[in-house]
C-alpha cells in the first residue's frame, strides 16, 4: 500500500524526469533554453487552463467550456488590442471570467449538471466568439504592444513560462493553506456533508468556475498575443488537453482530493512527449504525422488511468 | 394510464415512485414544442410546407437521431458516450477503402464488406469503452474520453488526412435513395427508433437497462448482470455511430477524417437532454430523443431561414439545452 501511494504521488514526477532524461541524452539541443523555453511559452497557455480545471474537478465537477471561452477571449483581447495592452488583458479576461461567472450560477444555483452546464457553454462562446469576430480571425493592433505579452521575456525567460509558475505556485497555495481550499476539497469530497457543516458549498462551487473562466481568459490573451489575433475558431479539445493533464496529474474524477504541483508535472509531462515526438520526427527516424499526435495522447490518457485505478483499487484492499 | 415508453413492468429495482408518474409526462413537452415550431413556421417561413423543405430537414437530422438513440441507452445507464463522433470517422474511412480496393477484386464482396465491416469495426470500439466502463471502473466520461482524442487521430491515421472522393451508385444509396421519393436515411432513422423503442419499453434487457441507471448496486442486488448491461450499451452505441458514419459519406460521396462526426457528441446528448431523457440515468425515451433532435433541427432551421447567422444559432441551441435540462429538473 505504502509503495502504492509512493508510486501514485511521484510516480508522474519519476516519468517526467526520465523522459526528459532521455530526451537530453539522445536529442542534441533538447536541454537547450531555445527548446526549455519554447516548450514552456507554448504549453503555458494549457497549464493555465488546466489549473483552473484541476479546482473545478477536486469539488467533483468538470469544465468543458474553457477552450471555446479562451477562444472568445482572444478576439475580445484582439478587438481591445488598439487600445493598449492592459485594456486588451483585462477586458478579455473580465469577459472570460463573467462566462465562468454563468457556468457556476448555473451549476450551483440551477443544479444544473457541471457537465451540461458546461457543454452549453462551449456551444455559447463559440457562438459569442464567432459573432463578436464576424467569422474571421481578428489581427491585433501591431503598435499596442499587446504582442509582447506572449512573446516577450523578462531576463530571457519568456514572460508566458514566468505567469504560468506564477499561477501554479499561487494555485498550490491557495488550495493547500486557505478556507477557500479546504473548502473545495471538502466540496469535493462530501458536498451534503460539506453543507451540513456550514460550509459555504454553493459560493465554492460559483468560485472555481470563475478562476476556470478567468484562467481561460488569459490563455486566451496569451493565444492572441503569441499569433497576433484573435482566434474564434481555436481551443477545439482544450479541455480534453487540461482534463488529461489533471488525470495524468493524478487527481481524482470523483473529486475531494488532488494536487496542483502534480497537475503541472502533467501539463509538462504532455508537453515533452510530444517535444521528443517533434525531435524523433527531425532526425527522421520515424515518420509520425500530425494526426499521430492525437493518438499517441489517447493512448497515454489510457495507460494513464487504467495504473491509476489499478494503484487506487490496491489502496483501497490495502487499508480495508 | 397513457405511458409512451420504458416502464410496461416494474423493475425490480427502480425505487417504487420514481417510474409512473414521471414516465407519464416526458413526451408532452418536447411534443408541445415541436408542434408550436412547425405552426410557427408553417404560417411565417415561406416554402416550408413543402416536401423538398421537409426532405432537407429530415435528412440532416437523421444521423444525429441515430446516433443519439445510442447516447440514450447509454446516458440510461448513468454514463455518456463522447467517442460516437470519432468512431463515425473511424467507420467512413474504412468503408471506402474496402469498396475502393475489393478484396480478391470482387466488387460485389468490397461493396458487402463495406456495409458490415466498418459498423462492426465501431461497435467493437463500443465494447473497447465498455469493457473500461465495466472492468476498469473508469468513469465512462473518462473512458469515451480515450477514444474520442484519438480515435479520430486513428482514422486520420488510416487515410493520411486525405479526402477519399467516389461515386459509387450501390454503396451511395444508403445516404441518397429515395425509396418511394423517402430519403433512405430517413427509413433506416425510422426503423432504428422503432427498433430500440420497442426494445426499451418491451424487454428484459431495456428494464435492465433503466434498472443499471436507476440504482446500480440495487439492480446487481436483483441479480442484474450489470456489467453485460453495460458493455452491450456501448457496444450498440458504437454500432449505431459506425452506421450514421457511412450515411454521411454516402451523402457527401467523399470521406474526410478531418470532419465526418464532428462534434456529433454533443448535438446527441443535446438530442437525448431536449427530449426528457434524465441525465443521471434511470430513465429514457426513445421518441423522446426523436422529438428533441427535431426540435433542435428545426429551430436552426427556422433561425438560419430568418437570416440570423450560425453564430447566434449555436448561443440559441445552448440556452435550449439549459432550459430542456432545467425544466426536467423542476419536474422531478
Amino acid at each position: 500500500m505504502r509503495a502504492g501511494q509512493l508510486l501514485q504521488r511521484y510516480g508522474v514526477l519519476v516519468a517526467l524526469a526520465l523522459l526528459v532524461l532521455f530526451g537530453s541524452l539522445r536529442y542534441e539541443g533538447f536541454l537547450s533554453t531555445y527548446n526549455v523555453f519554447s516548450v514552456l511559452g507554448y504549453n503555458s497557455m494549457f497549464g493555465l487552463v488546466a489549473l483552473g480545471m484541476a479546482f473545478v474537478i477536486m469539488t467533483g465537477g468538470i469544465d468543458l467550456s474553457v477552450g471555446s471561452v479562451a477562444a472568445f477571449a482572444s478576439v475580445i483581447a484582439a478587438l481591445l488590442s488598439p487600445f493598449g495592452l492592459w485594456p486588451a488583458l483585462l477586458g478579455a479576461v473580465a469577459a472570460a471570467t463573467l462566462l465562468g461567472l454563468i457556468n457556476g450560477v448555473v451549476v450551483a444555483y440551477l443544479k444544473i449538471l457541471p457537465f451540461v452546464a458546461t457543454l452549453a457553454m462551449l456551444l455559447a462562446a463559440r457562438g459569442l466568439a464567432l459573432l463578436f469576430a464576424g467569422n474571421q480571425s481578428v489581427s491585433v493592433s501591431s503598435e499596442s504592444g499587446f504582442t509582447t505579452f506572449g512573446q516577450g521575456n523578462i531576463g530571457g525567460v519568456p514572460f508566458t513560462a514566468v505567469l504560468l509558475f506564477v499561477a501554479f505556485a499561487i494555485g498550490a497555495v491557495v488550495l493547500r493553506s486557505t478556507r477557500f481550499g479546504r473548502h473545495v476539497l471538502a466540496v469535493g469530497g462530501n458536498e451534503e456533508a460539506a453543507r451540513l457543516m456550514g460550509l459555504p458549498v454553493e459560493r465554492t462551487l460559483v468560485w472555481v468556475y470563475v478562476l476556470s473562466g478567468a484562467l481561460a481568459g488569459l490563455a486566451g490573451v496569451i493565444l492572441a498575443s503569441q499569433f497576433g489575433a484573435g482566434q474564434p475558431t481555436e481551443g477545439l479539445g482544450w479541455e480534453l488537453t487540461a482534463i488529461a493533464a489533471v488525470v495524468v496529474g493524478g487527481t481524482l474524477l470523483t473529486g475531494g482530493s488532488g494536487s496542483i504541483g502534480s497537475t503541472l508535472v502533467g501539463v509538462l509531462l504532455l508537453g515533452i512527449i510530444f517535444n521528443i515526438l517533434n525531435f524523433e520526427n527531425g532526425r527522421g527516424t520515424i515518420s509520425l504525422s500530425a494526426y499521430w499526435q492525437s493518438v499517441i495522447r489517447g493512448a497515454f490518457l489510457l495507460l494513464v488511468v487504467v495504473l491509476q485505478n489499478q494503484l487506487t483499487r490496491r489502496k483501497a484492499s490495502g487499508g480495508g | 394510464m397513457t405511458r409512451p415508453e420504458g416502464t410496461t413492468a416494474p423493475p425490480a429495482a427502480l425505487p417504487p415512485n420514481a417510474r409512473r408518474r414521471r414516465s407519464t409526462t416526458p413526451l408532452l413537452g418536447p411534443l408541445v414544442a415541436l408542434v408550436l415550431l412547425f405552426l410557427f413556421n408553417a404560417l411565417f417561413t415561406p416554402n416550408f410546407l413543402t416536401a423538398q423543405t421537409l426532405n432537407v430537414n429530415l435528412t440532416q437530422v437523421a444521423t444525429v437521431v441515430i446516433v443519439a438513440v445510442g447516447m440514450t441507452l447509454v446516458i440510461a445507464t448513468g454514463g455518456i458516450d463522447l467517442s460516437v463522433g470519432a468512431l463515425m470517422a473511424i467507420s467512413g474511412a474504412i468503408a471506402p477503402m474496402l469498396f475502393l480496393n475489393p478484396p480478391f477484386g470482387n466488387a460485389a464482396l468490397g461493396l458487402g464488406l463495406a456495409f458490415t465491416v466498418p459498423v462492426l469495426v465501431a461497435g467493437l470500439f463500443g465494447l473497447f469503452n465498455g469493457s473500461l466502463v465495466t472492468r476498469f471502473g473508469i468513469q465512462p466520461f473518462i473512458a469515451t474520453l480515450i477514444l474520442f482524442i484519438a480515435g479520430r487521430g486513428i482514422a486520420q491515421v488510416m487515410t493520411n488526412g486525405q479526402l477519399q472522393t467516389f461515386s459509387n451508385s450501390t454503396f451511395g444509396y444508403i445516404g441518397l435513395g429515395r425509396p418511394l421519393g423517402i430519403p433512405f436515411q430517413v427509413i433506416l432513422m425510422l426503423a432504428v427508433v422503432a427498433l430500440f423503442a420497442w426494445v426499451m419499453s418491451r424487454t428484459v434487457f431495456g428494464r435492465h437497462v433503466l434498472a443499471v441507471g436507476g440504482n446500480e448496486a440495487a439492480a446487481r442486488l436483483a441479480g442484474i448482470p450489470t456489467n453485460r448491461v453495460k458493455l452491450a450499451v456501448y457496444g450498440i452505441s458504437g454500432l449505431l455511430a459506425g452506421l450514421a458514419g457511412l450515411i454521411v459519406i454516402a451523402i457527401n460521396s467523399s470521406s474526410d477524417a478531418n470532419q465526418v462526426g464532428l462534434n456529433m457528441e454533443l448535438d446527441a446528448i443535446a438530442a437525448v437532454a431536449v427530449g426528457g431523457t434524465a441525465l443521471t440515468g434511470g430513465r429514457a425515451t426513445i421518441l423522446g430523443t426523436l422529438l428533441g433532435a427535431l426540435i433542435i433541427q428545426l429551430i436552426r432551421y427556422t433561425l438560419l431561414a430568418r437570416g440570423v447567422p450560425d453564430a447566434v444559432a449555436l448561443v440559441v441551441k445552448a440556452a435550449i439545452i439549459l432550459v430542456a435540462v432545467y425544466i426536467q429538473r423542476q419536474r422531478r
